[in-house]
């Protein structure tokens, strides 16, 4: 990216955040929450039928980039049946201008 | 309780409702309660009568709204809410809370997904609770959002906020009249009212003080199709379950076995597999 210090100050982070069904970001998302630092808006859950992507992979082809890639952890033991949080957590950014948006 | 002895009919669940309910956690029914019912109600509930009229909780649920006049008291004794109530919590439950929740006119709720709450460690018992929706309840005016199949789940109440879209949510869009009875532990958020009009949902938490065991209409429970049916229904995937179908199918066949009283009952030798642990030795192993 070649922006000039001037540019990087209007620059904003967005953040798409996609719960797949599994661990690699070729799966299917199952939930979804954006947070969009370029405006005032505020997402909540909306009723949306439809994950905007239909995998991760779709997002960066999008030109989202993943900045956090889920962990792995191995099942405890007792803990086998335990069900609990979405697991498989991508979290990925945008960087917009906001220049002229507010 | 209505309970087939020949002259009134059993509205209780049928074990197909049932295996519904450990498989989604909830059950919604629409025009339960008839319009002019759910007016009464709602004259009641704008009067503030039940804010300042809110039972002991922990009292037998016979005993709260027992006039015979009130509208709410009508409403949760309707023979089929009743024989509903039946099925889930048995007969006799104990009054735990109620509240009517107000969603005012263009009020922004914002993420709030939760589970009421990781403090019931219990496996097999649980509470439900009833939304009742005493008035025709379009999607702008944001009833309850529900996620089917998060029962099992156990999270720490709304730290769950950050999911803001979840694949299958349900949100409750319905007419005057409709209930949903949920397990307590399912995942649930109050939406935004977007429309000109205040929303109202009417919320009944109720305790069981029986044994949660073969409550419901059982007279199908040995039925070979109705078996299969069960089977089905509880192997079923649901989306969002991703990788953890397995474990959420071993959770409701956990659940289903307390709930039937059939300790054996299985799908696919999903338990019955690992339960298997012989110790039978022959003589010739020892040779
Ligand atoms: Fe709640």
């Amino acid at each position: 990216m070649t922006a000039s210090p001037t540019d990087l100050a209007t620059l904003r982070q967005k953040l798409l955040v996609l719960y797949a069904a599994n661990s690699s970001p070729d799966t299917e998302v199952v939930a979804w929450s954006l947070y969009d630092g370029t405006s005032d808006q505020t997402y909540e859950a909306a009723g949306e039928a439809v994950p905007p992507y239909a995998t991760v992979l779709d997002a960066m082809r999008d030109g989202w980039r993943v900045i956090k890639y889920p962990d792995l952890r191995p099942p405890s033991p007792g803990q086998e049946y335990d069900l609990s949080y979405l697991e498989f957590e991508f979290v990925l950014e945008k960087l917009e201008s906001i220049d002229g948006k507010r | 309780m209505a309970s087939g002895n020949g002259t009134s009919p059993d509205l209780r669940l049928t074990s197909r409702d049932m295996a519904r309910f450990v498989r989604d956690g909830f059950l919604r029914f629409d025009g339960l309660v008839p319009r002019d019912l759910c007016a009464a109600a709602m004259d009641e509930i704008e009067s503030g009568r039940h804010l300042r009229d809110r039972g002991q909780g922990g009292a037998q649920f016979r005993d709260i709204w027992a006039d015979p006049g009130s509208a709410l008291g009508q409403a949760f004794r309707l023979p089929r809410v009743a024989a509903i109530i039946h099925s889930l919590v048995g007969p006799d439950p104990r009054y735990d809370h109620h509240a009517a929740h107000l969603t005012p006119a263009h009020t922004r709720k914002g993420a709030n997904l939760h589970q009421d709450a990781e403090y019931d460690v219990r496996r097999n018992h649980f509470d439900i609770q009833i939304s009742f929706f005493p008035e025709d309840t379009p999607a702008e005016s944001g009833g309850t959002l529900f996620l089917p199949g998060s029962q099992f789940r156990r999270v720490y109440e709304s730290t769950t906020r950050r999911y803001q879209d979840v694949l299958g949510q349900v949100q409750a869009v319905c007419d005057a009249g409709t209930m949903f009875f949920w397990h307590t532990n399912v995942w649930h958020a109050a939406r935004s009212n977007q429309t000109d009009r205040d929303r109202y949902m009417f919320k009944l938490r109720l305790n069981p003080t029986v044994r949660q065991q073969r409550l419901w209409n059982t007279a199908d429970l040995d039925d070979p199709d109705t078996r299969t049916d069960v089977a089905k229904i509880l192997s079923q995937m649901i989306p969002w379950h991703g990788q953890r179908h397995r474990i959420e199918v071993m959770n409701r066949i956990r659940l289903w076995r307390y709930l039937a009283g059939d300790p054996d009952f299985d799908v696919a030798l999903w338990w019955t597999r690992i339960e298997n642990t012989p110790d039978i030795v022959y003589r010739t192993q020892l040779a």
